[in-house]
């Protein structure tokens, strides 16, 4: 027998198995296509092609629900691990003439007195996504959006690729090492925090989160805080919002006492 | 007639070795997990270790077994010696080579990605070509079983294929096609980013493109266990088979209906319409068609060797099989296993019913339930059954093959019951820790632990598998005659072209993976606003 015997609607096989086929599927995309989308009342369609088209997955705009901006503005930047990883020598020269200005609060090694981030031997995307977020108003602070307005990508570039040049240096009030709390170790799986070592170093780093150790306790607590109350907005998908939401008021003094008291020299370099 | 036998034992060799390794990895896994210990601190050893047990037990141990057992199969059902061994050890070593590749920046932690990618998240490329090369090498035997056949065919013109090799060709092109999604996705979307030519990729896409290959490959994994069934069993108890047409069916339906259900793994993903989702999820239901067909038929089998054997009465035949017959209690295990699994999965694949189990532990249960117990007790089954022709030496004692088989079926209803208890409790998959002290899931530290301590029970037989075919070489020679399949009780003279060959079937398979695929996939495809930055492992 040849397959000219075999595809052909008198070998019962083929008849069978391809209407069977066939008509399943008939039977089924008419089931998830049209029956389905209708049978949920609280879907509005404006015929039976959008009903079809919806339930293809094929993306649809409505126009009659205006899509209002609501809430603050949101980061815009984009990150990417190999991002700014290698700098040129002019750009980090650059950068350290435009930290002249910023040396008032962040201390002319880029370790401040002032309850503002160290910024010496900070990571280059972090300082970087921070200047992008202070500019476009996702991130706002009294002092620092000011500085931020003017600066232009390569400024913020260099900016990025001079204080992450520079060597990490012991805080200005070390503390005794604290032993770590529970919530940096295990974080809470239950109400959903991550251990902070697994973004912030210790455990993995993600790209765009600063390392902490030996940062301003006062700081660190305040930006909690302030992502707790929604006060800071430009955490990308809410990731810091939801994790701070969920801390105890416990919780962030703990940790933000802890990060303060490490030093960071412990801090692995990443290049 | 065995005639490559260090062939299918190189096979049989690493795959168990293979296994071993893995099994140990995953009662680690279910130790450090549970309430037993205090926790490893570093998630990423989890990861690690993870990755590594799902490699190793998705990829590269059931496609070992597969291919030894279809060398096997292809020699002793069409009894002409393999042709194209010199391929064959070429696949062989392409699966070493791809394994050493995959497992090397897994253990550097460079590519803890889990067995399924989860793409965002990028690994070393070394990881991912490794898993290529298996897949090639796979894809070596399968082109080797479909030319067996052939050379057959033309010595034997019109003549019925044996089912164990009508069977095993089935599974080849069943798998041939169902990793095409996997190796679309990895050529197309992961390794040109884990080489850096790209930063962004379409996770959705890619995605879609692994359910492809993720719920058809557990029909290939099936494969084996279901030719056990059918062309081991029956023989191996003192029976016949009940009907061998319903063996050809079984397995073509699996081939026709395997591949289009793949989206049910894709059920909350916002990228897949649901329209899509229901086909799927009704094409899904049919796959227990095949399933039923087989359970009728064994039974069947099964109740002629017991009634052959003085079996009397509705149910009183039951008593009368063979129960010290180590192939008789695998295959009834299996069933079991099989049964409460395949309960388990209509559950999965109800649009509705899997949100309530959707990424809990449920799922972890269900696919060890099903995978690591209904499929790979028949895996220790084959073995048992063909160690003595491989070998030329007798299994050394029944008693401690029967005692291994008890202990992976008891082991593995105490792991995976209370695994798909906490998941319905919501206990989420894929974590490296949990908290037992708080009060939520407190309440559920009894059931893991439970879990784990059967891990151990499953790491001991295990061992105790390897330990039985190790010692097994070392028996004295022992002419075991010539491996034969069952026989069927009315003997198979003729059978439908249909039933004897591939083409309807497999252009049926195509056909529908089109229907069912091609307009998700073109859409996301077409898009250009779909993709996203690739998360590095390990990256700064």
């Amino acid at each position: 027998m040849s397959a000219r015997e075999l595809f052909t609607f008198r070998n019962p096989y083929f008849s069978a198995g391809v209407g069977l086929a066939a008509g399943l599927f008939f039977l089924t995309a008419l089931g998830g296509f049209i029956v389905l989308p209708y049978a949920q009342t609280e879907l509005k369609f404006a015929g039976l092609w959008d009903a079809i088209c919806s339930a293809a997955g094929l993306p649809q705009r409505s126009a009659s629900v205006p899509t209002a901006k609501v809430g603050p503005r949101l980061s815009e930047a984009v990150l990417t691990p190999t991002m700014l990883a290698r700098p040129g020598q002019e750009s980090i020269g650059r950068g350290a003439t435009l930290a002249q200005r910023c040396a008032i609060c962040h201390g002319p090694t880029g370790i401040s007195r002032a309850d503002s981030p160290n910024l010496a031997g900070q990571y280059a995307s972090v300082i970087y996504k921070e200047l992008l977020d202070f500019r476009s108003g996702a991130r706002r602070n009294a002092v620092m959006s000011p500085f931020a307005v003017d600066l232009k990508d390569q400024d913020m570039a260099d900016l990025a690729a001079y204080y992450a040049y520079l060597p990490r240096l012991p805080a200005y009030h070390p503390t005794p090492q604290l032993p770590r709390p529970r919530i940096v170790i295990y974080g809470a799986p239950v109400r959903g925090i991550a251990p902070c070592g697994s973004c912030h170093g210790s455990l993995d780093n993600k790209t765009g989160s600063p390392w902490l150790e030996g940062q301003s306790e006062a700081y660190l607590k305040a930006q909690l805080q302030a992502f707790a109350s929604g006060q800071r907005t430009n955490d990308i998908s809410q990731q810091m919002r939801n994790i701070a939401r969920a801390m105890t008021p416990q919780e962030i003094d703990e940790a933000a006492a802890y990060y303060a008291s490490q030093p960071a020299e412990i801090v692995k370099t990443t290049d | 007639m065995l005639v490559n036998r260090k062939l299918v034992l190189a096979h049989f060799w690493l795959a168990f070795a293979v296994f071993g390794f893995a099994l140990f990895l995953g009662a680690w896994q279910m130790f450090v997990r549970s309430p037993l210990y205090t926790w490893i601190s570093n998630p990423e050893w989890y990861y690690r270790s993870l990755t590594a047990h799902g490699t190793v037990m998705g990829y590269v141990f059931p496609t070992l077994v597969a291919m030894g057992f279809g060398y096997a199969i292809s020699e002793s059902a069409l009894k002409q010696p393999l042709v194209g061994v010199r391929w064959a050890w070429t696949g062989f070593w392409l699966i070493v080579a791809g394994s050493v590749m995959a497992m090397v920046p897994v253990a550097l932690g460079r590519a803890s990605v889990l067995y399924t990618f989860y793409p965002p998240l990028i690994g070393s490329a070394f990881y991912y070509i490794g898993v290529v090369l298996v897949v090639v090498g796979s894809w070596i035997w399968v082109a080797l079983m479909s030319i067996n056949l052939r050379v057959w065919r033309r010595e034997h013109p019109g003549e019925p294929v044996p089912l164990a090799m009508f069977a095993n060709v089935a599974g080849s092109y069943l798998w041939a096609w169902t990793a095409v999604g996997a190796a679309l996705e990895l050529l197309l979307q992961i390794i040109p980013v884990a080489l850096g030519w790209r930063t962004t990729i379409d996770a959705g896409l890619a995605r879609v493109f692994f359910s492809w290959t993720l719920h058809a490959i557990v029909y290939f994994w099936l494969m084996p266990t279901y030719i056990a069934y059918y062309t081991i069993v029956p023989r191996a108890i003192g029976g016949r088979l009940y009907s061998d047409t319903m063996g050809r069916i079984a397995f073509i339906l699996f081939l026709v209906v395997a591949m289009p259900i793949g989206i049910h793994h894709t059920f909350a993903d916002p990228q897949v319409g649901a329209g899509f989702k229901f086909i799927h999820s009704a094409f899904t239901a049919l796959v227990a068609l095949p399933t039923l067909l087989t359970v009728f038929t064994i039974c069947a089998s099964v109740e002629i060797a017991a009634r052959l054997r003085g079996g009397r009465g509705p149910f009183g035949w039951i008593a009368a099989l063979p129960w010290d017959n180590p192939i008789m209690l695998a295959v009834a295990f299996s069933f079991v296993l099989l049964g409460f699994g395949g309960a388990g999965g209509l559950i999965n694949m109800s649009y509705q019913l899997d949100t309530t189990i959707h990424n809990t532990q449920w799922i972890t249960g269900h696919f060890h339930l099903i995978f690591g117990g209904a499929i790979v007790i028949m895996y220790f089954a084959i073995a048992y059954d063909l160690w003595p022709h491989l070998t030329g030496r007798a299994l050394p004692t029944l008693s401690l093959v029967r005692a291994q088989l008890w202990l992976w079926f008891v082991g593995m209803i105490v792991t995976t019951f209370p695994w798909h208890w906490v998941g319905i409790l919501g206990m989420p998959r894929r974590m490296a820790y949990y908290d037992y002290s708080d009060p939520a899931i407190s309440p559920q530290a009894f059931s893991v632990t439970l879990s784990a301590i059967g891990a151990f029970v499953l790491l001991i037989s295990g061992l105790l598998f390897l330990y039985i075919l190790a010692t097994a070489h070392r028996q004295p020679a022992t002419d075991a005659g010539a491996y034969r399949f069952s026989v069927p009780v009315h003997p198979v003279r003729t059978v439908p072209l249909a039933l004897n060959s591939y083409a309807i079937w497999v252009a049926l398979m195509i056909g529908l993976t089109i229907t069912n695929y091609a307009y998700p996939i073109l859409t996301l495809a077409a898009r250009s606003d779909t993709s996203v930055p690739a998360v590095y492992v390990g990256a700064q």
